[in-house]
């Protein structure tokens, strides 16, 4: 789960992190006001988006009056911008954080996260911040610092010193940036981050080393012990298809093509839309149904699956262990009669009660489309769409 | 014996008493399995499924001989069950519950290295479908009745896409020594490479199919290993050719957030370390058996 960059400042000036003073806006008119309190002659008005990049997508302005300042956020309050980690569609900005103007001396990049090769909490840091870590890696690879911490014991005071050395950071400063990356460390486990990011950290003419920007995610299968944090969740910043089938207890991934998924397993339906796409067709989402499927559940998922306008058949294949094929059969029927599936519909059942799954499908007098095999699925579900989308066209 | 798990391996269930552990025991000792009790802490002394349940691992190993365990424990107690087996004597656990919070895990990983390697519990999962040697035992989730004993390992990350896997060969005539899920979590108890290389000291397995996905590392480290040290036959599938990048595919570990981490970058690096690759999930099947044609031809 991620949260913006002014929640992210919060978390992390409990622990001692230097930020720029800032306040939140929704409005111009907050935004100006916000500026007044800060004090000062020069602010940024800064987009809240789950995204980086923002400054390129027109989402970070330098103000020195109150004037730019309300015609900065009139531009961009209820725009969406797109970044290259948004997608085409962009995402919505509603909030603003106006911050006061730094002097920089120099830019740092800083990064915990999670490195399954080690499985251990990683930091990396370079002396070229202000890119993306994807940039630094290309252009200044030998800037990049990194370490690993020992969860038994946790970070040490002597790497995080090392780590300053290391990044060149004048004497004066060691012992603030020592505190910066242990705090940074201890949030980290405390809050059961999966990233932190601090890019840039910024050492200021002032001598002060700052957070200027900072992404936090969180590990969600750790959320029920963070309540404080599972309420930052901001769902305007998601994929509403996606927000839409979570709050009903569904995985699901929406994408950009026209064949729906409906699937049990993560694997199979990974599979399953390679399958479609070695076919000649594009899944329009992931779905997993889950273990132990009700027929309510299967309805559920065609209800998910059929709010993106962009679904032109369905694919259901269900390999059944802790499933019942009878039952998601059920769900099927159910879902044609009380949904309304109003696009061509092919399923196949495999596995636990396979027989009494295809013979309810068989018995429904519906129309579907049944298949035996996966490859069969797949080619059935893309010769359906190729069919229906030529006669909406037509 | 095939890898890790036979008919004799006394098997006791964490979290036995709950919905899903009665569920699944019942299915595991239909199967064959050798499942001697259970735990659950505060329900000591009680019998459940006409097995002793015990209030502590050590209590129950101590009585039962119990040498290997699956956890059915609710997430937020999981990764503190893994540590009390490893902790009991525990050889073998194999752990099914999804949704352990990453930093549970490493905790876990970081405490079973206090045993000597000898000594060390092997961790199967967490987040999986766990373990069947085909005929003999199940720990696990799995149907039985969709694999066939026989000589090929499998070790996959899905349960779905391994069921898949195993009722395509079943339809050839292709059997199964062991099939064992990893699991879709970032961190996990046993890795690809580990399972490599109990099944190339098998001698009931002959080849190994191996079904990956999107994210992490572990698929091109068994390839690495494969390549320096494997003589047997190494087959791999990698799930998730269509999917974008930074985007969680239902596993919390199913995410491509570095550089070789996309299906397409794993397959080269799998063809170039030499293995067989599956070209699409339809074709398990026939790719191990052409593989085992060849075998059998050079043979």
């Amino acid at each position: 789960m991620d949260i913006h960059e002014y929640q992210a400042k919060e978390l992390l000036a409990r622990y001692q992190i230097h930020i720029p003073r800032g306040g939140l806006a929704y409005s111009p008119e907050q935004a100006a006001y916000r500026a007044s309190e800060i004090g000062g002659d020069r602010w940024v008005v800064k987009a809240q988006i789950h995204s980086g990049a923002r400054g390129k997508a027109g989402g970070i302005k330098l103000c020195s009056s109150d004037h730019e300042i309300v015609e900065a956020a009139d531009a961009m309050l209820g725009a969406r911008l797109v970044t290259h980690q948004t997608g085409p569609q962009g995402k919505l900005v509603s909030r603003l954080y106006i911050e006061e103007a730094m002097d920089i001396e120099r830019e740092i990049y800083l990064g915990f996260v999670l490195d399954r090769k080690s499985e251990r909490i990683m930091i990396v840091a370079s002396s070229s911040g202000g890119m993306e870590i994807e940039e630094i890696a290309e252009a200044e690879p030998d800037s990049i610092i990194r370490a690993t911490v020992d969860p038994g014991v946790g970070m040490q005071d002597f790497q995080a010193r090392e780590i300053v050395f290391g990044l060149g950071i004048d004497n004066a400063l060691i012992g603030r940036a020592t505190q910066t990356l242990l705090g940074c460390y201890r949030a980290f486990v405390d809050y059961d981050a999966a990233m932190l990011e601090i890019n840039p950290l910024v050492v200021t003419r002032r001598g002060d080393l700052l957070a200027l920007d900072a992404k936090m995610s969180f590990d969600e299968n750790a959320l029920f012990r963070r309540p404080h944090i599972a309420e930052m969740r901001d769902k305007s910043q998601e994929d509403q298809r996606e927000t839409y089938a979570s709050d009903r207890g569904l995985s699901y991934v929406g994408l950009e093509g026209n064949i729906g998924c409906i699937i049990n397993g993560a694997g199979l339906a990974m599979a399953t839309m390679d399958m479609i796409k070695i076919a000649g067709g594009e899944p329009a989402n992931f779905l997993d149904i889950g273990g132990g499927a009700s027929p309510e559940r299967v309805a559920k998922s065609f209800r998910a699956v059929l709010r993106d306008r962009q679904v032109e058949t369905i694919l259901v294949n269900i390999f059944a262990g802790i499933n019942r094929c009878d039952w998601v059969a059920e769900g099927v029927i159910k879902a044609l009669r009380e949904v309304g599936v109003p696009v061509p519909l092919v399923v196949r059942l495999s596995g636990t009660n396979m027989e009494e799954g295809r013979r309810i499908l068989a018995e429904s007098g519906e129309d579907i489309i049944v298949a035996e095999t996966l490859a069969e699925a797949a080619d059935k579900a893309v010769e359906a769409w190729r069919a229906f989308s030529a006669n909406k066209a037509a | 014996m095939s890898i890790l798990l036979d008919k004799n391996t006394r098997v006791i269930v964490q979290g036995l008493t709950g919905k899903i552990g009665s569920f699944h025991t019942e299915d595991m000792k239909h199967y064959g399995t050798n499942v001697v009790g259970g735990v659950t802490p505060g329900k000591g002394g009680h019998t459940h499924l006409g097995m002793p349940v015990f209030n502590t691992v050590k209590g129950a190993v101590q009585e039962t001989g119990a040498d290997a365990s699956i956890v059915f424990v609710p997430p937020p107690f999981a990764a503190d069950s893994i540590m009390e087996a490893a902790d009991a004597g525990i050889r073998l656990c194999v752990c099914i519950t999804d949704g352990i919070p990453s930093q549970d895990m490493i905790r876990v990983k970081r405490y079973m290295r206090r045993y000597r390697f000898e000594d060390r519990m092997t961790l199967i999962g967490p987040n999986c479908a766990g373990m069947i040697t085909p005929g003999e035992a199940v720990m696990g989730i799995m149907p039985g009745s969709i694999y066939l004993p026989g000589r090929i390992g499998i070790v996959g990350r899905s349960g779905t896409l391994g069921y898949e896997a195993a009722s395509q060969m079943k339809a050839l005539g292709i059997g199964v020594s062991t099939s064992v899920g990893i699991g879709g979590d970032p961190v996990n108890g046993s890795s690809f490479k580990d399972m490599l290389e109990l099944f190339e000291e098998d001698p009931n397995t002959d080849a190994v199919l191996m079904i990956g996905e999107i994210g992490g590392p572990q698929e091109a480290e068994a390839a690495l290993w494969a390549r320096d040290h494997m003589k047997k036959p190494l087959i791999a599938y990698i799930a998730g050719l269509s999917a974008p990048k930074g985007r969680r595919m239902g596993h919390a570990g199913a995410i491509i957030s570095a550089f070789g981490e996309s299906a397409q970058e794993k397959v080269e690096l799998l063809k170039s370390a030499g293995v067989t690759i599956v070209p699409t999930p339809s074709s398990f099947g026939e790719t191990v058996a052409e593989v085992l044609s060849v075998m059998n031809k050079a043979a």
